[in-house]
């Protein structure tokens, strides 16, 4: 193993441990999201929904669980040394961005084992959308956990931590939200699964996350000097 | 050298004069020149100020991350300066080129806003993005890490500029008509010059704006500089003037 494959696994492997042990982030993010669907069953009075209304409930509480999440991805390096620990190993700083957002799509990829089928049960008349709709939460996943560790990472530390992240990760995550909540809506249509343009809107998904992939690769170096 | 407060200001006195000259060549060519839209009519005129108003702020927010670049490339203060500029005055420019389109939307299809376009909705979006700039620039207090970040973030939104543009056209249905590709296309010539005359102007404008905010932080910066000097005078005054971005 090279030693970058080696202090990712070390860091993927320690977060995740981390949160097993602690369990910070992730029921908090499953309870969030389960009572957001509550409200908008209040909020929108409706007992099923279907087709846009369903995308945009499911993603809108997606969005605002992940945002949970990225809040505390760095609180730990930050107040326990972390930070000054990676800067001291002789290692490529990326793989912090690399393995930072690893975990991420994990947290979220498990955020979303609990809470969609809660979604399907309360609101869907049919799982047959569930299947497909796989693919598009791993693209969109990938993407808002590459935009997440970018800004998480700055606001972590700034004097309005938990303010920063939401506030410029929202727009920044506009596209991918158009391109899932676009993917998703022919998904749930009342009358049965379509697949209308859904292949255009994967590969905006992808081409998000190849852009801000790559782009908090490129620039994670520059956030660790000091 | 060290303390020269024209080194900002270098070339400001001729685009201070140029920019109101092109103004009044361009509003003169507007109104007088340009022929009345038969479709809009006179409403159309508010296109000469809109476009180039948006398209000058684009221009500006992807200035700023070229500086940004630099700026983490040569590690120098002064593009920092630079992009926090560009960025700050683009971002008064989209604000104005939201109004106009506000106001060109209620004109042509009666409302004040329409989710149709996707072009103004898309510059909503890339404005909301920048307007963050400024809550999180200054929530960041070590000076060196806050221009880091600030350029950072300048880099991130300068690539999601185009992206996003993607997204939103792609959502928008393509019943509504577009004005700007009737516009651009089909432009007469006598419209066609009226418009590069305002392009011109706007971005003259724009570059003196940026050059007046750049030697006014300079001049503040050697301000502080000099007061401080006075306060303490053994140490000689600090050689670099980077405008403070404060």
């Amino acid at each position: 193993m090279t030693p970058s494959r080696t202090a990712f696994a070390a860091i993927l492997g320690k977060d995740l441990r981390a949160e097993l042990r602690t369990l910070q982030s992730l029921p908090a993010m499953a309870l969030f999201a389960v009572t957001s669907f509550v409200i908008f069953r209040f909020g929108l009075n409706r007992t099923s929904l279907s087709g846009s209304l369903a995308a945009g409930v499911l993603w809108a509480t997606l969005l605002f669980a992940a945002v949970l999440g990225i809040n505390r991805l760095f609180v730990a390096e930050r107040e326990e040394g972390g930070f000054d620990a990676i800067r001291l190993a002789p290692i490529d700083r990326s793989v912090l961005f690399t393995a930072k957002a690893t975990a991420l799509v994990i947290y979220l990829a498990a955020l979303e084992l609990i809470a969609v089928p809660i979604f399907a049960v309360f609101f869907l008349n049919s799982a047959a959308a569930l299947p497909p709709l796989i693919i598009v939460l791993l693209l969109a996943d990938i993407g808002l956990a590459s935009a997440g560790t970018l800004i998480s990472s700055m606001a972590v530390n700034s004097r309005a931590r938990d303010l920063l992240v939401p506030l410029v990760l929202l727009p920044l995550v506009v596209p991918l939200m158009i391109a899932a909540t676009a993917a998703t809506e022919p998904l749930m249509l009342l009358g049965g699964v379509s697949y209308h343009r859904f292949g255009t809107w994967l590969m905006v998904l992808g081409l998000y996350d190849l852009i801000f992939a790559l782009l908090g690769y490129a620039v994670f170096d520059f956030l660790l000097e000091d | 050298m060290a303390l020269d407060p024209s080194m900002y200001s270098k070339g400001l006195r001729p685009l201070s004069i140029a920019t109101p000259v092109a103004f009044a060549i361009t509003l003169a060519l507007v109104f007088f020149y340009a022929p009345i839209e038969s479709d809009q009519g006179f409403l159309q005129k508010i296109f000469y100020l809109h476009v180039p108003l948006a398209i000058v702020a684009l221009c500006g927010f992807i200035v700023g991350g070229i500086f940004a670049i630099l700026h983490l490339r040569r590690d120098d203060p002064r593009y920092d300066a630079y992009s926090y500029v560009a960025i700050h005055i683009s971002v008064i420019f989209a604000c104005g080129g939201l109004i106009t389109g506000s106001i060109w939307a209620k004109g042509s299809w009666g409302h004040w806003w329409v989710w149709n376009e996707p072009t103004l909705v898309s510059f909503l979006i890339v404005f909301l993005l920048y307007a963050t700039y400024y809550p999180f620039r200054y929530a960041i207090e070590d000076r060196q890490r806050q221009a880091r970040y600030a350029s950072v973030f300048a880099i991130t939104a300068g690539a999601f500029v185009p992206l996003n543009f993607l997204a939103v056209r792609m959502s928008a249905s393509l019943v509504h008509p577009r004005v700007f590709a009737t516009a651009e296309g089909g432009l007469p010539g006598s419209m066609k010059l009226t418009f590069l005359c305002s392009i011109i102007s706007m971005a003259l404008l724009w570059t003196t704006l940026v050059k007046f905010e750049l030697s006014a932080k300079s001049a503040q910066g050697q301000l502080k500089r000099l007061r401080r000097a006075l306060d303490a005078p053994t140490g000689p005054p600090s050689s670099r003037i980077a405008p403070e971005v404060h």
